[in-house]
């Protein structure tokens, strides 16, 4: 009697598999319903994916580890929404690959940063964080400024995103270092088919050197985006089809 | 089998399934035949050879 | 079992010689890579090959060793041993100084230079700790214990070898690409693609050399510890595959797209993150305790019916309870609920075997005052049952809304990092030197409880003041002033921080202090100063057995 038990200790291949079914089950039941139900994502207008500039802006964001102090997740508490903003949509990180929800709030949140300040409040203060925030304990990115962006492999970004159903089109993949150029020179050589492949977006001289597209223009260009798409006056949270 | 039907499974004879095995464990890990098996499992570390001199 | 998984008569290395070879041509075609980054990390893993070549050319030109093995492979636990001291010290290096950089922003402070910024070294930090320093204790201690409770010789040949080079090259990896900047970003599964292959190369290998040595067992029963070293080998593997999907921009960038998006990857990465808490800093590290607590007491365990109970309830609740990390988030509400509920469940088989591992010490309560060894793994325990005793308080929503994103989660890690996996690595280690160097004792005892003291004092200042730190930023966050208005803006909150930030710093700083004073201490055990002593397992096997005669 109770023989099975002594398979485990006696068979080290049944005892991997036993371990195998058992932790296998959490994983397979509470993630893969995330990839099935339909209310997992609301459907919302204005979430786009990232233009080129953005992505690699948020590539900047994902390398110097900014996840690691700053949330992207508004959680739907008063003091919260009422200091951030309204609380984050699933929709709104539909597009992002990886996440950046983040776990730690040494500084801010940031998923509402979007046009809360000017370009040059973001450029003073990635440079020299205490020149604006004398409390603050963030390091400087006064190097982003000097570093030109590298577009060389910008469509190779945009294709493997699609490959993700990412909703990018042949156009937007082929000219994808142009438009990242275009974006951060306005009134320049192709920011007229910028616009007409993207929209309206802003267009600016993020970092104040019209010169040059630097890894500060592509991180602002982000920054300025971060939780903007969304019409939150048109957005009913009780409708039925957004009740999680 | 749809997403609905895997999750009823899931819930349903799934949950059963691993309480029966889990609950089998623990009947096993009391036992009372048991008891001299796992005293002598219990003694593995320290009928090593190895160290049959290390405290002298 | 006749079965043997990995050969032992000399053949396996050529394969690793062809896998390396290999290897340095795949990685020669990245070396041309027009990202800077990626091109160095190449030629990295091209050195490291052919060091690992040439060591193996060495390694074959010498005369074969048939005949020649002792009952036990101890070589490899050795330089794991050394490998877990030598990245310990770097990572609570690394540890502290983010720590002063948090509380001194001016200290390090270098705007030019990209890679001193808290952002690249905090992951440097993480990953030190957590997978350079435990993950060579638990590779070092697996090695000694499945061998010894199997009473078998390590299989594999060179393989166990393989697998400690090709780990410390992961190791290697990662840290200089978090410096230059290359991470995917997912917390605690940084390392990028190409680095995920090798590490998962190396990790099948390594569940080969475990399983091939259990296979050739003199011994019936498969003993307890192994078990949880099976669990941790097993579910890290399904964990970091599953993880790690992704699709890289092109076979020569180190950037990758994850296969997942926003609420599916917040999911995915915190099924791995918790799991990765569960499985590589709980489970195996049980394994530490399963082994080496009895072996010091020199004392049974106090259950092998609780340590079965224990192994199944932990390993079937622990897996579900990720989604904690993800409270008030946009994950859908069900699966938030569901997470809390398996988190409080857990503390029950916690316990369990935190009851397990201390009642070993019943009758025996007085070593406790003499074997300042002995003091560290039981602490080590205790501090197990605060933090799992912590841990489900904070997984319910109510407790959580407080404590989420403040320094409370960091004190909490701590309290299981510095306490329970800090300590138990310890204990094991004070262990291993002189058993594994032929030596009666260890150098100083007397070193042994400067250094208890020392790291003790050092944890309570670091998790008090992160208590405080983190219930404080909380409740600053959620304080309403008279008109209903937030009272404090959120550069208040950060400037409240400095005295507690450190005081951290000092509690850090006291515990890195104590890994230097038993790193000094196992260097003059290993060197001689301590007496020697033969054991009879390293002797050649027919030597051995004609002696018994």
């Amino acid at each position: 009697m109770w023989s099975f038990h002594r398979w485990f200790e006696k068979h080290s291949l049944i005892l991997l598999i036993g371990i195998l079914v058992v932790v296998s089950i959490g994983g397979l039941v509470q993630i893969t319903p995330l990839f099935f139900i339909e209310s997992t994502i609301e459907r919302v207008e204005g979430v786009r994916p990232y233009t080129p500039l953005e992505l690699a802006g948020r590539q900047v964001y994902v390398r110097e580890g900014c996840y690691t102090c700053h949330s992207q997740m508004i959680r739907p508490l008063r003091d919260e929404v009422e200091r951030y903003g309204h609380y984050s949509l699933a929709a709104e990180s539909m597009y992002d690959h990886p996440f950046q929800w983040g776990s730690k709030r040494t500084g801010p949140d940031l998923a509402r940063v979007g046009g809360r300040y000017s370009d040059e409040w973001h450029r003073a203060h990635l440079t020299d964080p205490r020149s604006v925030v004398p409390e603050s304990v963030m390091p400087p990115y006064a190097f982003l400024a000097d570093a030109d962006l590298d577009l060389r492999t910008m469509s190779d970004h945009l294709r493997a995103n699609r490959l993700l159903r990412v909703p990018y089109t042949d156009e937007q993949i082929a000219s994808a270092a142009a438009d990242a150029r275009a974006q951060a020179t306005p009134f320049g050589e192709g920011a007229y088919e910028f616009e007409q492949r993207y929209g309206r977006v802003a267009q600016r001289d993020f970092d104040g050197d019209p010169a040059r597209v630097t890894e500060m223009d592509a991180l602002i260009a982000y920054l300025q985006m971060l939780g903007a798409g969304v019409d939150f006056s048109t957005y009913q949270a009780d409708a039925p089809e957004n009740e999680r | 089998m749809s997403y609905a039907e895997a999750s009823h499974l899931a819930q349903t004879w799934g949950l059963v399934l691993l309480a029966v095995l889990f609950v089998g464990a623990v009947i096993y890990a009391l036992w009372p035949g048991n008891r001299d098996k796992f005293k002598r499992a219990a003694e593995t570390p320290l009928k090593d050879e190895d160290d049959d001199d290390r405290q002298a | 079992m006749a079965a043997r998984g990995l050969t032992e008569t000399g053949d396996e290395a050529l394969v690793i010689l062809a896998i390396l070879i290999a290897g340095m041509f795949l990685v020669l075609f990245g070396a041309g890579s027009v990202e800077g980054p990626f091109a160095t990390q190449m030629w990295t893993m091209f050195v490291a090959f052919l060091l690992g070549a040439a060591g193996i050319v060495g390694q074959l030109a010498r005369a074969p060793q048939s005949g020649k093995l002792s009952r036990y492979e101890n070589g490899v636990v050795k330089a794991g041993v050394v490998a877990s001291m030598f990245w310990g010290v770097a990572g609570l290096l690394v540890g502290l100084i983010i720590a002063l950089q948090l509380a001194f922003p001016n200290l390090f402070y270098f705007p030019e230079a990209g890679w001193t910024n808290f952002g690249r070294l905090r992951p440097l930090h993480t990953s030190a700790v957590i997978f350079a320093f435990g993950g060579n204790v638990l590779i070092a201690t697996s090695f000694y214990v499945v061998q010894r409770t199997c009473r078998a010789r390590l299989a594999g040949g060179l393989w166990p070898w393989f697998v400690f080079w090709g780990y410390q090259l992961f190791i290697v990896l990662a840290g200089t690409g978090y410096l230059m900047g290359i991470t995917q970003s997912r917390e605690y599964a940084e390392p990028p693609w190409y680095t995920d292959l090798w590490l998962t190369l190396v990790w099948v290998v390594y569940l080969l050399v475990f399983l091939g040595t259990i296979w050739k067992r003199q011994e019936k029963h498969i003993y307890v510890a192994n078990w949880f070293y099976l669990a941790f080998i097993v579910t890290i593997a399904m964990l970091h595959i599953v993880n790690n999907l992704a699709i890289p921009v092109t076979l020569t960038s180190s950037f990758s797209y994850s296969l997942f998006a926003g609420v599916q990857d917040a999911l995915t990465q915190w099924w791995y993150g918790h799991n990765a808490v569960g499985f590589f800093l709980t489970a195996g590290f049980l394994a530490i305790m399963y082994y080496f607590i009895p072996k010091q007491a020199d004392r049974p365990v106090y259950s092998y019916r609780l340590s079965i109970i224990h192994f199944w309830a932990l390993i079937f609740l622990y897996i579900w309870a990720g989604p904690h990390h993800l409270h008030y988030t946009a994950l859908p509400q069900w699966a938030q609920t569901l997470g809390a509920t398996f988190s409080i469940m857990l503390w029950m088989p916690s316990w369990g075997g935190m009851i397990n591992g201390l009642m070993t010490l019943s009758g025996a309560w007085d070593k406790l005052r003499t074997d300042p060894v002995l003091r560290m793994l039981v602490v080590s325990v205790a501090f197990y049952g605060m933090s799992t005793f912590e841990g489900p308080v904070m997984s319910i929503r109510a407790v959580n809304s407080l404590s989420h994103y403040t320094d409370w989660t960091i004190g909490h890690v701590h309290s299981g990092a510095l306490g329970w996996v800090g300590f138990v690595s310890f204990g094991a280690l004070y262990c291993l030197v002189p058993w594994l160097w032929k030596k009666q004792r260890l150098y100083s005892n007397a070193l042994v409880e400067w250094h208890f003291w020392l790291a003790t004092i050092g944890i309570v200042l670091y998790i008090t003041s992160m208590w405080v730190a983190g219930v404080m930023q909380g409740l600053m966050w959620r304080a309403y002033n008279d008109f209903g208005f937030l009272e404090y803006s959120f550069v208040e909150s950060v400037e409240a921080m400095h005295p507690y930030y450190i005081i951290r710093a000092l509690g850090g700083g006291l515990y890195l202090l104590g890994a230097l004073v038993m790193a000094y201490n196992l260097w003059r055990t290993a060197r001689a100063d301590a007496p020697a002593h033969e054991r009879a397992g390293d002797h050649p096997v027919a030597a051995a057995s004609a002696a018994a005669e």
